[in-house]
């Protein structure tokens, strides 16, 4: 059984059909990135699996731990061990990212206290989001994700909108959500991961065992993903951008 | 005393208000003047006591500098722990002891504004008087209660508060029914007056029967380099509220702000707001307001008039309506008499994102604790200098709102 299997998914997005019957599976421990042109429809993978109000699954199954998902609410999959880091989360004017992340915290089965480790001490009794920068969002993100500890965690686009300096920083925790400890040293676990990419960046901290080509909605191409990479950057993606 | 014009203020007593579903007046008998007196606010009876401290006053003295309790028409305990720089007394009281106190009565507010004041001015309604001396600042707070409890009474007040020259004073005042009134009607005129360089900071808590009619009247006169911050908080089911004070920025650099919470219930009629007069230069003044509509009718107005040079000032209605049924309305007015103004305001009404709702329910949180979170953090967030007490209260309203779907 894979942890995560989708069979045939179609799925409509702001009145328009975007997944046009996406198939795929990702192994327990495994990690996956997924690459594709802008508006071939990755986001709105992420969000489907999720189960975000934004898309409307017309047809289509998604099992996780051998549980048809499909219908569940966002509760429900985040309970089940789905975590996610939204690329571009929403502003949440008077609550706190303490308060969100202890929330989180009593919902999950990882720890509180950590904002030191991500450098988020000073944005705990900040509104969530409310002014951060690009890499203060997803440092925000990770600390809830570490307070969530989820046994899957779909990461869209962590290296996007993040300077040099926060780069390492966040690959760093990156790996230590999927594995447990910092790089190099033992494994304590082994997370599986989906991750949405564009440079490859991402991939220099936690490597990665399969790569996806999402385009115009479907699954174009599953394969090794440093081959994958190479192949996107010398010859594109070989369709114009949607 | 400002002349007043008997015969005026007599025609008033019909007179509607300018806002709000008019009352009759003649429905409701006259509350109690005669009170039980409670010497020692610790010994305040125990159902007084819950229905105290969930306005945001306690039946204790520790930590306040000042505690007044009004039951109807009379106060029942007054207790003075800064005599050196506070006074404290009711109303009719002070007019017979102080000669200057007639000064200010009636100065503000004028009682023929409508039938609310006429009635007051009419009836010489009672009330609390305030008074922090000059160059003293209190340490600690003021509380206040305003307890309506005779079913089908009208409870009248007419409250003065003075913060003379350089002095500042924290109030809270909670208005609440206790016993078995319901169908009562409060009106209430206030008049306040913060002195130069002084502060008031001046923060109201409602918790009133399904039923109850509340008709407040107050306005501010502020002086030079004053400070007056206004909240207003309505968390629990009502029946009508119409309150739209007003505050005078007379001295130049004069601040106000007036903060407004409300939870429109089903069957509910909230019609509130303030209004911020400009009136010297430099001065400012700011109008938020978060309200939510549970299928109540909530009017969220708001005025800002600058009448005087650097006059700067910003409105802010935002409402969110959780269940169809009731209305909401935002009003927002903006008037200027001069050229170098700097007034601004914004308005939204909707509902919550689905956005938000997803983002906390990724990380565990239930549907309704995702929406609780977000509509305490609506209410509270663009307010500042709110009582820390209050959160608990906010807590349990949003809870009792949430069943009640």
């Amino acid at each position: 059984m894979s942890l995560l299997e989708i069979e045939d998914l179609h799925v409509e997005a702001g009145g328009r059909e975007i997944l046009k019957g996406v198939s795929m599976k990702l192994e327990e421990g495994e990690t996956c990135v997924l690459f594709g042109p802008n508006g071939s429809g990755k986001s709105t993978l992420l969000a489907t699996i999720m189960g975000y109000g934004m898309t409307t699954v017309t047809s289509g199954k998604i099992f996780f731990k051998g549980k048809n998902i499909t219908h569940m609410t966002v509760d429900q999959r985040a309970k089940l061990g789905i975590g996610m880091m939204m690329q571009r989360p929403p502003n949440v004017v008077g609550v706190t990212l303490g308060n969100l992340v202890a929330a989180t915290a009593k919902n999950g089965k990882g720890t509180v206290g950590k904002e030191k480790e991500f450098k988020m001490q000073d944005f705990m009794d900040r509104d969530v989001n409310v002014g951060f920068s690009g890499g203060e969002i997803k440092r925000s993100e990770l600390l809830q994700l570490a307070a969530q500890s989820p046994d899957f965690v779909m990461l869209d686009e962590p290296e996007s909108g993040v300077d040099l300096e926060n780069i390492g920083l966040i690959g760093r925790k990156v790996h230590e959500l999927i594995y447990g400890s910092e790089e190099g040293e033992e494994r304590t676990k082994e997370v599986s991961a989906f991750v949405i990419t564009h440079t490859g960046q991402i991939m220099d901290y936690i490597g990665a065992d399969k790569a996806f080509v999402l385009i115009h909605g479907k699954i174009a191409k599953e394969g090794d993903p440093q081959e994958i990479l190479e192949d996107i950057k010398n010859n594109g993606y070989g369709v114009e951008d949607e | 005393m400002t002349r007043i014009d008997e015969n005026e203020v007599k025609k008033a007593l019909d007179k509607k208000a300018a806002y709000g579903e008019d009352i009759d007046l003649n429905r409701y008998t006259e509350g109690d003047y005669e009170v039980e007196q409670i010497e020692n606010i610790t010994d305040t009876p125990e159902d007084l006591r819950k229905k105290m401290i969930n306005v945001g006053v306690e039946a204790d003295d520790e930590g306040k500098d000042g505690t007044i309790l009004f039951i109807d028409n009379a106060m029942s305990h007054c207790s003075n722990k800064a005599q050196e720089g506070l006074i404290m007394m009711p109303v009719q009281k002070a007019l017979e002891t102080y000669s200057w106190v007639k000064d200010y009565f009636w100065s503000a507010m004028d009682p023929a504004k409508d039938k609310y004041t006429a009635k007051t001015y009419e009836e010489k309604a009672d009330g609390y008087f305030v008074y922090v001396k000059p160059g003293y600042h209190l340490r600690m707070p003021v509380q206040t209660c305003m307890m309506l409890s005779k079913d089908k009474s009208i409870q009248n007040l007419h409250n003065i508060i003075i913060v003379d020259d350089n002095a500042s004073c924290d109030m809270v005042t909670g208005c609440t029914t206790v016993h078995h009134a319901n169908d009562s009607l409060h009106v209430g005129v206030s008049e306040m007056f913060i002195g130069n360089n002084s502060s008031l900071s001046f923060t109201m808590v409602h918790s009133w029967g399904h039923q109850t009619a509340v008709r407040p009247r107050t306005n501010v006169i502020m002086g030079k380099n004053s400070n007056y911050v206004n909240n207003y908080v309505v968390l629990d089911p009502v029946g009508s509220i119409q309150s739209f004070p007003n505050a005078y920025l007379n001295g130049e650099g004069a601040r106000c702000s007036f903060n407004t919470m409300c939870i429109a219930h089903e069957n509910s009629n909230i019609d509130t707001g303030g209004c911020a007069v400009l009136n010297a230069p430099n001065t400012g003044a700011e109008i938020v307001s978060r309200n939510i509509s549970y299928g109540g009718k909530m009017i969220a107005r708001g005025k800002l008039v600058g009448n005087a040079p650097g006059a700067k000032a910003h409105l802010e209605c935002k409402s969110i309506i959780l269940k169809d049924g009731g209305i909401t309305h935002a009003i927002p007015e903006l008037e200027a008499s001069c050229a170098d103004v700097e007034m601004t305001h914004e308005a939204a009404v909707g509902k919550i994102a689905q956005e938000q709702i997803d983002y906390l329910m990724t990380r565990g949180l239930s549907q309704d604790e995702a929406v609780s979170m977000i509509v305490r953090g609506f209410l509270v967030g663009g307010i500042r200098g709110l009582p820390t007490n209050l959160q608990s209260e906010i807590d349990a309203a949003i809870e009792k709102a949430n069943e009640g779907d």
